[in-house]
């Protein structure tokens, strides 16, 4: 017996002759001796509650998280505040501890809430039809990829520059497995400027805004997409969409996303969820669950998981994807985080960062040394350039308690002293004041050190 | 509780203009016009349609539907191959803390050292576990899982030089099986299932060539039976140059008992969500991690958490993030993976131990013996006879078609009827090859006592039933709501909110 199961001495003798055999050694037959294990695993003893609970404490102190530091990082995920209702509601061990609801009677909570999500992920899109999640961003921009090769069998895909560098190797490790050409298509001043298109383009895919920051002239990159018959796929971030033209309007077919920023914590990476909308045309073909809504036989109101046969449980080898278990429960912090913003508080929250987001941009870059990468609108988030080795800047002003951001080199070494910085509604303005003193400083004391080495 | 009738309305149906719950902090900048900030070209028209509620209404209103919902920690939920197992409450605990919930994923690897040593653990110890040496903790899920184990596999043929183009999954296979090979590029053929339940050696033998690029199998198999064969299996893959590829849905059967390493598999995925307690969630998040053998490792997704042995004696080794993997297939998803899912998966190993897990393994299969032995009673087996006759490991698959010609009743009736019990339904209708198919797995955290009673339960069903079938065929009667119209939801599909303007 473990802390977790419950066989006593009694229960076994009389479970075993239940079943007619003289231990539970004799149960596993079946398994060819040679296949047997015959040693414990090496894995140790198992330990008490308080045990475990100190080395996993003890494990958390060895990281720097965002308590620890002014971080501006950002990236793909950001430091958004999450609201205390959230953790108050999805560690209900309704939400928690259920299996996909396969049984809608018993699931209505579950399924309505994934309705409910859908609808704010339309609204937020202006697309009409959302699924219920995916597993997060970068991987949403192959799943869409995958939509759009099964419409079209076209065998080239045209993806932005500035499309988030993991989105573009998610979609070549697929592409290549689909025997599709991936093309990237360059920035130009910040923004994508599109090759010519042909009628063997099977989509094109672009961020808003884009992984430097800039917004993107949607209207017009749908536009070229449409003139030869490509999907138009947008990765969009979702919060930055409750000011911008949607992507419905635009004209965008399939638009996805990374839903970290909608009330989910930063987990180092995840679980956090995906979001995928798509235009009408292509409700069913696109992958994972979708709630619809339908009535019971007494003609009350109820939910349903539906068109289930796309998904791979029913059409196997046909399905529009093999996804299975994706987020749910990610996804239901983020519909409760869109109701807590609320109509009106989506809008003030962006505009707040939009706002200090400027200022960052305006007393960061009036620094000597310091220039922007493009000077295009941007929400939370903008691109620098260094006039100095970026990680000597970056490790000064941690010595500061700063995270400055993230650096590009790795991602885009034609920006090899470039740094994005996000400002998400956490940064206040002495934050801002404090980033720009390190930097300037760092970035000083780093020229210094240049021009004395020559 | 006032208004019964408002327990269906929707968060937008709540919704009145003006109310908010919302307050944002200080705009402590100078502000400047949003014209100058953002072009009124690339602006919408109008906000988003989001509800308008205050806190109150919010808390109220999901708190309400929770209580529509079923739960693992209310009641007994048999529900085969998803392994319902009990979710520890301390994993909750020790995933929220800063130093693992508030790490930015792109932290620089020297300010996360804690959060990469934790997956190099958790790697080393699923290694051990699957009797394979290279873990990468990247996928998503179970169906990500199994696109890295086919992505994998394309990988190790072309660079021999090789091009095959179909994957072998036996006819029990799940859909995520078919669904993934076609998603990865090559064609599914199915394996027959023989007498025994057991992949057909012979069919197997004639459709295995070298155009096949691998074979996906899970052992224990949908039907909870080990494939005895597996030898002779492992022989005619490797035979004509494929791989074999486990599914690990149904590890929870044999971790310390054998490892599928150990019995000739090449690749291996796992379900953190499901033998290594992640909570479900209403369908998620999950972890699907895969282990390999050294001839598939130079393939695996980028990055691959490494451990780097300091050069200098006394220090401490350094965990880092190893981007410089030529051969890879590159990423499947973005960043390194779902860590909280990770951190509660090591602290479940931790608990437990060597002989936790064991004990685990051992408990689910015989719980699973246990249920089956009180089913085979007069008055059940009859009805719901199993539906291969073989000692089972952690689930079990009955048919309930003797039921549906006897008692008029079919599967999906019996599901519906037992949720008016409080039970959660088995698994239903798959696996395919099964008519009527009842899959149950109890797993180890139930008591003999909710086994028996289950047992108790369907026998009352069948007695029922035999009075009067008319009462299984309208259930349930008891649940939030009855019968849905699922064909009407997909006949015109309603997927969002209707605003009115």
């Amino acid at each position: 017996m473990t802390q977790y199961t419950s066989v006593t001495d009694a229960d076994l003798s009389e479970m075993l002759s239940t079943i007619g055999v003289g231990s539970v050694d004799e149960l596993f037959a079946d398994i060819p001796s040679g296949l047997r294990l015959n040693r414990p695993l090496s894995l140790g003893p198992g330990l008490s509650e308080q045990e475990v609970y100190e080395e996993l404490r003890a494990l958390a102190a060895r990281s720097t998280s965002a308590e620890d530091e002014v971080s501006f990082l950002g990236a793909g995920m950001y430091d958004h505040y999450t609201p205390a209702l959230i953790d108050s509601i999805i560690l209900r061990s309704e939400f928690l501890t259920p299996y996909t609801p396969y049984q809608p009677e018993i699931s209505q909570g579950g399924l309505q809430a994934m309705f409910e999500y859908q609808t704010a992920i339309s609204e937020l899109t202006g697309l009409p039809v959302s699924n219920a999640s995916v597993y997060e961003g970068p991987s949403a921009v192959a799943a869409a990829g995958y939509v759009a090769k099964n419409t079209n069998n076209r065998k080239r895909f045209v993806i932005s520059r500035g499309v988030h560098p993991h989105s573009r190797e998610c979609l070549r490790t697929l592409a290549h497995a689909w025997e599709m050409e991936v093309v990237e298509a360059p920035l130009r001043d910040g923004a994508t400027a599109l090759p010519e298109l042909d009628d063997g383009v099977s989509a094109v895919i672009v961020q808003q805004p884009n992984f430097l920051g800039a917004i993107e002239d949607l209207t017009a990159l749908a536009e070229a997409a449409k003139q030869t018959g490509a999907l138009t796929i947008a990765a969009c971030d979702p919060l930055p969409l409750a000011l911008l033209k949607t992507p419905g309007e635009c004209g965008v077919d399939i638009a996805v996303g990374e839903g970290q920023t909608l009330g989910n914590r930063l987990d180092f990476g995840g679980p956090s969820f995906g979001f995928f909308a798509a235009t009408e045309a292509l409700m069913r073909r696109m992958p994972g669950r979708i709630a619809g809504e339908t009535k019971d036989v007494d003609g009350k109101r109820g939910f349903v998981l539906t068109l289930q046969t796309r998904e791979q449980h029913i059409r196997r080898e046909k399905a529009t994807s093999n996804i299975c278990t994706a987020q749910a429960l990610n996804a239901l912090a983020g519909v409760i985080y869109l109701s807590w913003l609320g109509r009106s508080g989506i809008v003030e929250l962006v505009e707040l960062m939009l706002q200090r987001t400027a200022y960052a941009r305006d007393h960061l870059t009036a620094i000597d040394g310091i220039t922007q990468i493009h000077d295009r609108a941007v929400v939370r988030e903008f691109a620098i350039a260094v006039d100095a080795p970026v990680e000597r800047v970056i490790a000064r002003c941690r010595e500061q308690g700063i995270n400055p951001g993230y650096p590009l080199a790795r991602d885009y070494p034609e920006h090899s002293n470039g740094l994005l910085i996000a400002i998400t509604e956490r940064r206040t303005r002495a934050d801002i004041d404090r980033l720009a003193d390190a930097l300037g400083a760092a970035v000083a004391a780093e020229r210094q050190t240049v021009a004395a080495g020559t | 509780m006032i208004a019964q009738a408002d327990d269906t309305l929707t968060i937008y149906e709540r919704s009145k203009a003006g109310r908010r719950a919302f307050l944002a902090p200080e705009t402590d900048v100078p502000e400047r016009p949003l014209d100058e900030l953002l072009p009124a070209q690339y602006r919408r028209a109008e906000p988003p349609r989001l509800p308008e509620v205050a806190e109150p209404e919010i808390v109220r209103h999901y708190n309400r539907l929770s209580k529509r919902n079923f739960d693992l920690d209310t009641g007994f939920y048999p529900l085969g191959s998803c392994t319902m197992k009990h979710n520890p409450k301390l994993h909750e605990r020790v995933a929220g803390l800063p130093g693992h919930a508030r790490v930015h994923p792109l932290q620089d690897p020297r300010y996360a050292q804690g959060a990469l040593e934790l997956m190099w653990r958790l790697q080393e110890a699923l290694g051990e576990v699957a009797g394979l040496p290279h873990v990468s903790l990247q996928p998503s899920a179970g169906s990500q899982g199994e696109l890295a184990g086919v992505l994998l596999t394309r990988a190790l043929h072309e660079d021999r030089g090789e091009r095959r183009t179909k994957v072998l999954t036996p006819d029990t296979a799940h859909g995520t099986n078919p669904a993934t090979v076609t998603m990865a590029g090559y064609e599914v053929v199915k394996v027959d299932i023989d007498a025994h339940g057991n992949v057909d050696l012979d069919d197997l033998r004639s459709k295995a060539n070298d155009d096949v690029a691998c074979l996906m199998l899970t052992n224990p198999s949908t039907l909870g039976l080990f494939e005895t064969g597996i030898e002779e299996i492992e022989r005619i893959v490797h035979g004509v140059g494929a791989t074999l590829y486990y599914d690990g849905a149904n590890l929870n059967a044999i971790m310390g008992i054998s490892r599928p390493g150990d019995m000739g598999f090449d690749i291996v995925h796992f379900n953190l969500h499901k033998s290594f307690t992640q909570p479900h969630g209403g369908g998620g998040p999950g972890a699907g991690p895969v282990a390999v053998s050294d001839q598939i490792e130079p393939f695996l997704p980028r990055p691959q958490v490494v451990r780097r042995e300091s050069t200098t004696n006394g220090k401490e080794p350094f965990y880092d993030l190893d981007y410089d993997r030529p051969k890879s297939i590159g990423r499947l998803r973005g960043f390194q993976g779902n860590y909280g899912v990770f951190v509660r998966s090591y602290a479940y190993i931790r608990s437990l131990g060597a002989a936790g897990l064991l004990d685990a393994s051992e408990t689910a299969v015989l719980n699973a013996n246990y249920l089956l032995a009180l089913l085979r009673r007069k008055g059940v087996a009859e009805y719901l006879p199993v539906a291969y006759d073989r000692l089972c490991m952690h689930e079990f698959v009955l048919s309930g078609e003797p039921m549906r010609r006897e008692l008029h009743i079919k599967t999906l009736d019996m599901a519906k009827r037992l949720l008016d019990h409080g039970v959660h339904p088995p698994t239903v209708y798959f696996p395919l090859v099964v008519e009527e198919a009842l899959m149950v797995e109890p797993t180890e955290t139930e008591t003999k006592e909710t086994l028996d009673r289950f047992a108790e339960i369907v026998a009352e069903i069948l007695e029922e039933a035999a009075e009067d079938p008319e009462i299984a065929r309208a259930a349930p009667y008891t649940t939030p709501v009855r019968r849905l119209d699922e064909a009407g939801a997909a006949r015109q599909p309603v997927v969002r909110q209707s605003m009115q303007v």
